[in-house]
């Protein structure tokens, strides 16, 4: 790709950007929220038309003119946020648009022989009979990958893979995308983990605002000086919290929660928990263990069966999250596509999700203050660096890491007593997630309690004062700060309470 | 611009279909121009076709407005025929029943109308929101029940059978009527008082909170439950607030157009609105067009009919072109959006 520009309404995307891809070779691509990445891949599998600049594809000069153009040229995408319909069978997915046909029927054998048979090659777990919508992330990317390798990639476009794996599941993919350099095919690896670019690169490009400002090969680079290249100064890859003294309030109290998941199997069994002032709870454990129902039946988003839910005094048990905010409980949601941001809905708009009636932004059910609104806005944007093309352009626009500052800045600005935040690092640059985590400690220190449930253990050891570890619907144990390594940690999540022997 | 962006692609589908509308006709062995002469001519010739064009647009508008906020909140209201047909025999009702000043007199004649469209837009909405019957098939459903339930109460026999020579109520009184523009046409007041309603639409949906919370219950549900939005009591306000500007649209005819209750006078209005709906982009604003534009491809087509230049089946056929060529896009757009399903609809 030479020279490549990219203008959307507002914004320079990519400012003449020149970027070249070997085969064989494990390409690494960096840059803070919002440098481009994205949208440079985009362009090369077809979705966008660069403004200015040539590709070439295996020597020739090319144009790419959809999606469709760039499958047949060999090149697959996994997009940042997953494309896949998830009422349909994982079989039925990949056949989407890509039927082999038999006549006018699918011909599902063939279609099952070269899945079985890819599935094998690649290490790449999944029942191609499952439904997309039971699958977790994991499965669900290893879906993504297999379709794109169906259709005939060579070159796979891997957009942010890791942020929604725990560590095992990033170790499978990596073995994956081994195999593929291995038999000659190219790959490009997005990611926001330093560690991993340098893990299984063979060269890192670094983007900054929509320029190329490096590619240098992977034994030459270091974390510090990759996030140097990316932020244009020095970033700190961790914080440590000061110790701050708790006076013993229960701000959050869980009281022995069930919670069945939508297909009505009971995933949460029993689970009691305290959050008190002063405090980070962190929840650990392998994805699918209920932590997602647990947060939605504290959230009110989820009917408990059994249990108690209370903040403070007040018992909230099944009330709204209207009720809960009005309590001074904020939540940070998983899917920020999903429960998070309205899409469609502008910045401004989404800005005030959950706060449009409060009397700061509407004068009753009638009329909204809209100066306020776009006051309140303009002033998240600025303190959170969310970078918009514009303050009424949909959040659709947005570059993922920028969609969770928005949710991040909007729900941290409510001085909440109570954080339910999951993976609330997901998708940030380095800089993003140092500015997170300060902002969680500072919250901390002045007095909230937060319930931090990631997937990622380096996060929960460093923030949190008390872990919690989540197997099988329940909490098998609760440990201090540094009263657990790292590898009794990640035993107890694979086993549950079995492992403390 | 948006408008502009907007705007191109339409006229660009007007013009296509019209031309496809007048291959069909050459092919048919009619006389193209003649025929394409009449159509302008009856929509827009003179005052009196351009009232007549205003006249037909004046319930399209309602109905437009009525399918276009239900699918603002995510959900189709087919039964706008129906909510059409129980707001204006309501409203007639108010208007021969009641003794009331003028101009409050048309108010509360306006006021019976939306209600019996509200009531008639509550059920399915109820239903769906606390049973999940589809409204899809309720509101069709009840469409029927309200049409026939409304040719009852007017035909020989049924209690409100008021003129010998036809199956109608009798005339409401002056005091009810809105005041028409030219004499001998039927254009009235409704088309001014439908102009003021888009506006307000317009404002409710984009200026205020219960406009943000509908917007973003069709946008997104699940975000919107998150957002401590009663998603439930969302779907309901939207059927109830489309039935209502049905209904307002059937007391509109009825206090302007025909001055009566008239079994079967819709020829479909409630049907247009979804094609106005969709031809407006669901915006408020743009229905006021698209009305316009349904409006004079009907008074055109009558034209066509009455000159004798070819059937009126042959304008029927090209007002449907026209109507498929500016929806279907959208249409598409939409269907597309539903199969990729809740994850589809993202980056990039
Ligand atoms: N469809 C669009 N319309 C307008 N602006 C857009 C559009 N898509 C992307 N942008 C803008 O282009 C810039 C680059 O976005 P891109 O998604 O490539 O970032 P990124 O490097 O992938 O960031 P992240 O790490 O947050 O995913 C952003 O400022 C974004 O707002
Ligand atoms: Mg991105």
């Amino acid at each position: 790709m030479e020279g490549i520009v990219k203008r959307f309404p507002g914004v320079l995307a990519n400012a003449g950007i020149d970027f070249s891809l070997s085969w064989g070779e494990v390409h690494g691509l960096l840059g803070e929220n919002g440098a481009g990445k994205t949208v440079l891949m985009s362009i090369l599998y077809g979705l966008y038309q660069p403004d200015q600049g040539r590709i070439f594809v295996r020597g020739k000069e090319t144009r790419i003119r959809s999606p469709h153009v760039a499958i047949q040229l060999g090149i697959g995408m996994v997009h940042q946020h997953f494309m896949l319909v998830p009422r349909l069978t994982v079989l039925e997915n990949m056949a989407v648009g890509w039927e082999p046909r038999l006549g006018p029927l699918l011909d599902r054998r063939a279609m099952r022989e070269k899945i079985e048979a890819l599935v094998e090659e690649y290490g790449l777990e999944v029942d191609p009979d499952a439904k997309v919508e039971e699958l977790s992330v994991g499965e669900q990317q290893r879906v993504e990958i297999l379709k794109a390798l169906y259709r005939g990639a060579e070159v796979l476009i891997l957009d942010e893979p890791t942020a929604v794996l725990v560590e095992q599941e990033v170790e499978a993919l990596f073995s994956t995308i081994r195999t593929l350099k291995e038999q000659g095919k190219a790959v490009v690896f997005i990611t926001h983990k330093l560690h991993e670019a340098l893990e299984i690169c063979d060269r890192i490009t670094v983007l900054r605002k929509g320029k190329n400002v490096g590619t240098l090969s992977a034994s030459e680079a270091t974390e510090e000086g990759l996030a140097e290249m990316m932020v244009g100064r020095e970033v700190v890859f961790t914080v440590s919290p000061e110790p701050v003294k708790s006076e013993g309030r229960v701000l959050l109290s869980v009281e022995d929660l069930s919670a069945r998941d939508d297909r009505g199997v009971p995933v949460v069994r029993g689970v009691s928990l305290q959050v008190y002032d002063h405090e980070i709870l962190g929840i650990a454990g392998v994805q699918g263990n209920g932590q997602k129902e647990l947060v939605e039946a504290i959230a009110g988003l989820r009917r408990p069966t059994s249990g108690r839910v209370k903040v403070g005094e007040h018992d909230v048990t099944g009330r709204s999250p209207h009720t809960l905010a009005s309590r001074g409980l904020v939540h940070i949601p998983e899917d920020r596509h999903l429960r998070g941001l309205i899409l469609t809905f502008s910045v401004e708009e989404n800005a005030v999700l959950g706060r449009h009636r409060e009397p700061r932004f509407a004068l009753g059910p009638w009329a909204q203050r809209r100066s306020a609104i776009r006051a309140h806005a303009q002033e998240l944007v600025r303190r959170f660096s969310v970078s918009v093309p514009g303050l009424s352009a949909p959040a659709r626009t947005l570059s993922g890491g920028n969609q969770q500052r928005l949710i991040l800045a909007r729900e941290l600005s409510r001085a909440p007593q109570v954080v339910l935040a999951v993976q609330p690092t997901r998708g940030l640059d380095v800089g993003g997630m140092e500015f997170v985590w300060e902002q969680f400690l500072k919250a901390r220190k002045e007095g909230a309690g937060i319930l931090l449930v990631s997937m990622d253990l380096d996060e929960v050891m460093m923030l949190a004062d008390r872990i919690a570890v989540m197997y099988q619907g329940e909490i098998v144990a609760v440990l201090r700060r540094g009263e657990a390594t790292k590898r009794e940690l990640g035993l107890l999540m694979l086993r549950g309470k079995g492992a403390v022997d | 611009m948006r408008w502009t962006k907007e705007l191109i692609p339409i006229a660009g589908a007007i013009v296509l279909a019209l031309g496809i509308g007048a291959i069909v006709t050459a092919l048919t062995g009619y006389s193209v121009p003649a025929v394409f002469k009449q159509l302008v001519i009856g929509a827009f010739g003179d005052w009196y076709q351009l009232a007549q064009t205003l006249t037909q647009a004046t319930p399209i508008l309602f109905t437009s407005l009525s399918f276009l906020i239900a699918f603002r909140a995510g959900l189709f209201n087919i039964g706008a025929e129906g909510q059409l047909y129980l707001g204006a025999f309501f409203s007639a009702w108010a208007g021969f029943s009641l003794r009331l000043p003028p101009v409050l007199h048309t108010v509360v004649c306006l006021l019976f109308g939306a209600v019996a469209g509200a009531i008639w837009g509550f059920i399915p909405g109820w239903l769906r929101a606390k049973r999940g019957a589809n409204e899809f098939v309720t509101t069709m459903m009840l469409s029927y029940v309200a049409i026939y339930l409304t040719s009852w109460l007017v035909a020989p026999g049924g209690p409100y059978h008021g003129t010998q020579w036809a199956n109608q109520t009798v005339r409401i009184a002056t005091s009810a009527q809105f005041p028409r523009f030219i004499r001998g046409a039927q254009l009235s007041w409704g088309i001014v008082v439908g102009v003021l309603i888009a506006f307000i639409v317009w404002y409710l949906l984009f200026r205020t909170p219960r406009g943000y919370e509908l917007r973003a219950v069709g946008q997104n549900p699940l975000a919107a439950e998150y957002g401590g939005i009663n998603v439930a009591r969302n779907l309901i306000l939207a059927l109830v607030l489309a039935g209502a500007l049905a209904g307002l649209g059937g007391a509109a005819e009825t206090l302007g157009t025909h001055r009566r209750f008239i079994e079967n006078f819709s020829p479909g209005y409630g049907w247009d609105g979804i094609a106005g709906g969709l031809i407006a982009r669901a915006h408020p604003l743009g229905a006021i067009l698209a009305a316009v534009l349904m409006g004079a491809l009907r008074a055109g087509g009558q034209a066509v009919d009455r000159a004798g230049v070819a059937p009126a089946d042959l304008a029927s056929v090209i007002q449907g072109l026209v109507i498929f060529f500016v929806v279907a896009p959208e249409l598409i757009r939409y269907l597309r959006r539903l199969r990729r399903g809740k994850l589809g609809d993202t980056e990039p």
